[in-house]
């Protein structure tokens, strides 16, 4: 009983934490503010994935998310020096068009959920996830990992290719 | 009883709505990259819920290859967001209409 009342307060919290800083993303007024709240978001959302004993993902995304992708979007926000936006005039028919389109996907969602059963948690954890997770990667999806390898191969290569002096939208060292 | 699949769908779902309308309702480009991290990073929360409660590790492998093309994606958005900023000298999306019809 209270084993189970403490695993809802823990959950209750990381959704909250996660959704309210979702939302600080959406409404922050400085770039800044957005990129802190997004790594908040992340780390609450790895902690609703430690719940589901998700131990090795929950692991990837705080390295993955939270610290490398948004140190770089910091990294770019600071480089460009961006102000605090302004408040926009046309901000009402952007919210009604956010409304209008979301509204609908809620409730389809909701619809969709609806006959799912309510609770009870996952199966227990085999000890030996992680190792059948490295297992299935070599094996059955061995050649998806590849395409993967090649993909951030290439992702690298275009993103010097693009950043480098001269390259695209640099009017000063364009030869 | 203790939070079940319906629950951790619901708070995926409600990140991935949130994330929507911060795309169509925000006007600079970063944060609109932003907003899409946070929809990625909803699906994958989704995709985990439905691997442990099917107690498969087939959708845990799923999402490493998801949050690899997610890591290369923003590598290459970034590039393309500042060399945009380097030849237009803004962020915002509505000075940004080269290309609207």
């Amino acid at each position: 009983m209270g084993e189970t009342f403490l695993e809802w307060a823990v959950f209750w919290t990381l959704a909250a934490g996660a959704v309210a800083s979702a939302l600080m993303v959406v409404a922050g007024r400085s770039p800044v503010t957005c990129a802190l709240s997004l790594a908040c978001s992340m780390i609450f959302g790895a902690g609703l994935m430690v719940q589901m004993r998700a131990y090795f993902i929950a692991a990837i995304q705080v390295l993955v998310y939270a610290g490398a992708v948004i140190v770089l979007f910091l990294f770019i926000v600071m480089l460009m020096d961006l102000k605090a936006e302004a408040m926009r005039r046309r901000g009402g028919v952007a919210l009604l068009a956010g409304l209008a389109v979301c509204g609908p996907l809620a409730l389809a969602g909701w619809r969709a959920m609806a006959p799912l059963s309510g609770g009870g948690g996952p199966p227990p954890a085999p000890p030996d996830e992680v190792q059948h997770i490295g297992r299935l990667l070599f094996t059955d999806y061995v050649l998806p990992l590849e395409i993967t390898g090649v993909l951030l191969l290439v992702a690298m290569v275009g993103a010097v290719l693009l950043c480098r002096p001269g390259g695209a939208g640099d009017q000063e060292g364009r030869p | 009883m203790s939070p079940g699949l319906i629950h951790y769908l619901a708070v995926s779902g409600a990140l991935f709505l949130i994330g929507l309308a911060g795309v169509i309702v925000r006007r600079n480009i970063i944060v609109v990259y932003m907003c899409l991290e946070l929809m990625l990073a909803a699906g994958i929360l989704a995709m985990v819920a439905f691997s442990r409660f099917l107690g498969r590790a087939d959708g845990q492998v799923f999402v490493f290859f998801i949050i690899t093309v997610a890591a290369a994606e923003v590598a290459v958005g970034l590039a393309l967001i500042v060399a945009l900023f380097r030849a237009r000298r803004t962020t915002r999306l509505d000075e940004l209409n080269t290309l609207r019809f």
